[in-house]
């Protein structure tokens, strides 16, 4: 079988959890990004595939072979580091040719190699630089091509590109997915950032407390999320409690509504709205009282933050559809059950 | 890279070397110098293994006792003075530019690394009649006649301030190096004066570090085995010149060892205080 | 705060550079006296180091001792520093301990140790005991320097080789060595500067049977004056400066002087 596969995959540190019995298949050739707070085991799962920690239960195989407990130089990987590791002692193209330096490679082919990829990332004529004298967008390309030299089955980015502005970062998001579909390499990413995710990745995979909470593409992680802590770490999201009453009648909010049931077994449920999916009405006619509190208008969008049965609510809206209200008016909120999501309590 | 424990033989590869030459040329040694502490002295400088006390009843004599307390208060004196010259020296040298302080610290090293024979030696030149620096002062006319410094107790207490005053401004310089700057520019903005500053804020946030660096030059004072003897009178001598002397001239092993364990104890004792009030400043 | 800084490193200065000036002062008087100011000029005596057998011995055998010396220690710190960095093994930091321990204690308990070892063992007196006992005595300024080395190495430099395919042995032919270099060549410096200037430890152990320079001057200090001592003084402080020098103008100094090694 072809792809990465891990099956029951755990690590513990000690008495501590750090990966718990992660199973996950990708295919070959698929962009995958590891999400999830700090401390998740995101970067302790990418460790174990790249070798450099060895899981204490479960097996990864990588096409086909089990890698479960190969040394990591002899998995032909490439792998781009949080600090980028760019070795400092040598130049650009020094950097590049290290792994095929120590493959043996002869000076010609090595030379060839390293010109091919300075022009695929866009800094041709660069070997001969020293590392410390490149910008952060350079060093961050130059990890790459030096990860990318020996054609890897597997690229691995751990957090890569943290250490840059946000501008730059964008950028570099749409630059790195268009050169992994261009050179189609199956290519995993461990990252906090869930817009760098959605821009990127097949499969947006996300963890919390060392476990895969949900693994799916970017637009169902954010439609269709597995449990509240998904809906509330991808996005922004309303999470409103609710229940249903013997005759079956959902109550959220304080309020009775049509259309919402929980899930099957249960009274009690949790309901995900994504705060572009509340709409602001005139109160009374069935909507949900609620108070406004705050308005935030920040030009793209605005914000307004409204209390209803206790709890705060969001809701954004486009400058087009622009609610006409004040702080502390009373109005109503409505929710459609089509764009809501019933999770378990 | 996680740094693992050793697993296989191999991992312990790069130990046996420096483990086994640490251990037979430093712990051995030790060892048979505190063996040789409790060996029978005999005449004309031999020793024959047994277990007497002998050498160490030998400290409660009057003689040992001025020695030692004259070890003990020398050593001191020279900390205080090194430290209290040092501590200012060494925090302007830390926010000197960079070039100065290269400069001073390859001058500190240099005179640092000086043999002692060499620093004794400049020194009783620099005291002595015909080439000494009185004579500088008969030629600006505050002496009518040149004269010998030395032996004294100034001339010593002097040569092995300047000895331990590299050491102890290269002790002090890590931590005033990474002292907050803006500590004292806090201390500014809030009216108080440079100089106001550095004692009201400066010294009391290096208290432990100056504490702990008074114990390091303590201990290299009292490691000081020639500068008493060439420029002091025998009431000068202190526990290290006696060492040597009991060892080389008198022959006298046992008693030299004793001696070497009892100032390894006091060391090992001053250096154990300089930890914990080095860790009282991490702690903080 | 600038005049008093001003005034403070002159003190400091005059008080430091006094001596040295006297002893160069004396170094080229033109004869064998002991007078300063210098009474005419002469280089001879800076001559005398390289002509006259006695003390042209004395410098040979003090560089051999250095250069040995240095290089062991050197050999020693090198293999234990690099086990404390790569492994984790608490215990091992008691070899540590014992590398550190002859310099902090006073210097007369380490020549003391040695020279009732060599005498218990028979070896007395021979020429390398001295490369030994300073070679352990020295050990621990590489050992010193080395830590900051490779504490100062980044991990995941040494991950990265991996992942690239490098073994352990290529990591360190490749990765850790060039990087450790400096570090290796300032710890040799320091240890080969203070070997060259060091006497108890050298002459509890082969006092009777060679002389180093240091204790030729000792030597020539108790039986008679010759301004060869001041010329030799001088050159070495010369040494001295030219070593520090290099390794401040291809290092790091301060660095290397603790400034940031801990950081980390």
């Amino acid at each position: 079988m072809s792809g990465l596969i891990l099956e029951h995959v755990t690590k513990q540190f000690g008495t501590f959890t750090a990966v718990s019995d992660v199973n996950l298949s990708v295919a070959d050739g698929s962009f995958v990004c590891l999400l999830g707070p700090s401390g998740c085991g995101k970067t302790t799962l990418m460790r174990m595939i790249a070798g450099l920690d060895l899981p204490t239960g479960g097996s990864i195989r990588l096409s086909g072979t089990d890698i479960t407990q190969v040394p990591t130089h002899k998995r032909d990987l490439g792998m781009v580091f949080q600090s980028l590791a760019l070795f400092p002692h040598l130049t650009v193209g020094e950097n590049i040719a290290y792994s095929l330096r120590i493959r043996g490679a002869d000076k010609d082919a090595q030379k060839k190699r390293v010109d091919e990829l300075l022009a695929m990332i866009h800094l041709p004529g660069f070997a001969d630089r020293s590392v410390s004298k490149l910008s952060g967008g350079q060093r961050q390309r130059v990890a790459i091509a030096r990860a990318l030299a020996i054609s890897p089955k597997l690229f691995l980015l751990d957090e890569p590109l943290s250490a840059l502005d946000a501008k730059l970062r964008e950028a570099m998001q749409v630059e790195l997915r268009q050169l992994q579909q261009r050179l189609g390499i199956t290519t995993i990413v461990v990252t906090h950032d869930q817009r760098e995710a959605m821009t990127m990745a097949d499969t947006v995979v996300v963890m919390n407390g060392g476990e895969i909470r949900q693994a799916a593409a970017p637009v169902d992680i954010y439609r269709r999320p597995a449990d509240s802590f998904v809906a509330d770490f991808i996005g922004q999201t309303n999470l409103l409690p609710f229940e249903t009453d013997s005759a079956g009648q959902a109550a959220v909010l304080g309020t009775s509504i049509e259309g919402f049931a929980p899930l099957a077994g249960s009274t009690k449920g949790m309901l995900s709205v994504r705060p572009e999916d509340v709409q602001l009405v005139p109160a009374g006619n069935g909507a949900i009282p609620a108070k406004v509190t705050f308005v935030r208008d920040l030009g793209g969008t605005i914000e307004t933050f409204v209390e209803a049965g206790g709890q705060q609510v969001i809701a954004v809206s486009s400058p087009r559809n622009r609610p006409e209200v004040q702080v502390g008016q009373t109005v109503g909120i409505k929710l459609d059950p089509a764009t809501s999501v019933v999770l378990p309590k | 890279m996680r740094r693992e424990p050793p697993q296989r033989l191999g991992d312990y590869g790069p130990l046996f070397f420096p483990a086994g030459m640490l251990t037979l040329f430093f712990v051995v040694p030790f060892a048979t110098m505190i063996a040789v502490s409790f060996f029978q002295r005999e005449q004309g400088g031999f020793y024959t293994p047994a277990f007497v006390l002998d050498n160490y009843a030998r400290f409660l004599s009057l003689f040992f006792g001025k020695v030692l307390g004259f070890s003990l208060f020398l050593a001191v004196a020279v900390a205080i003075a090194c430290v209290v010259v040092g501590v200012p020296f060494t925090y302007l040298l830390a926010r000197s530019a960079r070039k100065m302080q290269i400069a001073w610290l390859v001058a500190l090293l240099s005179i640092l690394s000086l043999s002692e024979v060499m620093i004794g030696f400049a020194w009783s030149t620099l005291f002595s009649r015909t080439a000494g620096i009185t004579n500088l002062f008969v030629w600006l006319g505050l002496m009518s006649q040149a004269q010998a410094l030395t032996p004294s107790f100034g001339a010593v207490m002097t040569a092995m301030t300047y000895q331990a005053f590299p050491y102890t401004v290269l002790v002090l310089y890590p931590a005033l190096v990474r002292l907050d700057p803006t500590l004292a520019e806090a201390a500014r903005t809030l009216g108080a004066s440079p100089v106001k500053a550095f004692f009201t804020v400066v010294v009391p946030a290096l208290r432990n570090t100056i504490l702990a660096t008074l114990i390091m030059v303590f201990i290299f004072a009292l490691g000081s085995y020639l500068l008493p003897q060439l420029l002091g009178r025998p009431q000068h001598w202190t526990l290290s010149v006696l060492i040597t002397d009991q060892a080389i001239y008198q022959s006298n092993m046992p008693f030299a060892a004793a001696m070497a364990v009892f100032l390894v104890l006091v060391s090992l004792a001053l250096v154990g205080l300089a930890v914990y009030a080095g860790q009282q400043k991490e702690a903080k | 705060m600038t005049a008093l800084r001003r005034l403070l490193f002159f003190v400091v200065g005059l008080f430091l550079a006094l001596p040295l000036i006297v002893v160069a002062g004396v170094s080229i008087n033109q004869r064998q006296t002991l007078a300063f100011p210098p009474q005419g000029f002469s280089l001879a005596w800076y001559g005398q180091i390289f002509t006259n057998p006695e003390w042209r011995n004395a410098l040979v055998a003090s560089l051999t001792l250095a250069a040995t010396s240095a290089l062991l220690a050197l050999l020693i710190a090198l293999p234990l520093a690099w086990f404390l960095w790569r492994r984790l093994a608490p215990w091992a930091n008691i070899f540590q301990l014992l590398g550190v321990a002859p310099f902090t204690l006073p210097p007369v308990i380490t020549a003391l140790g040695l020279l009732t070892f060599w005498a218990t063992t028979g070896l007395y007196g021979q020429a390398w005991t001295a490369a030994i006992s300073h070679g352990i005595f020295f050990v621990t300024l590489p050992l010193v320097t080395l830590s900051l080395g490779f504490s100062a190495i980044d991990r995941s430099l040494v991950e990265a080789a991996a992942t690239m395919g490098a073994d352990d042995r290529t990591i360190f032919r490749t990765v850790v060595l060039p990087l450790i270099l400096p570090y290796i060549v300032s710890g040799y410096a320091f240890a080969f500067v203070l070997s060259l200037n060091e006497y108890i430890v050298a002459y509890m152990t082969v006092g009777f049977t060679m002389e180093t320079l240091p204790i030729k001057i000792f030597n020539a200090l108790r039986y008679g004056y010759t301004p060869t001592m001041a010329s030799v003084t001088v050159l070495f402080l010369v040494i001295a400066a030219v070593i520090f020098g290099l390794v401040a103008r291809f290092g790091d100094l301060p660095k290397l002087l603790g400034a940031l090694s801990e950081d980390k």
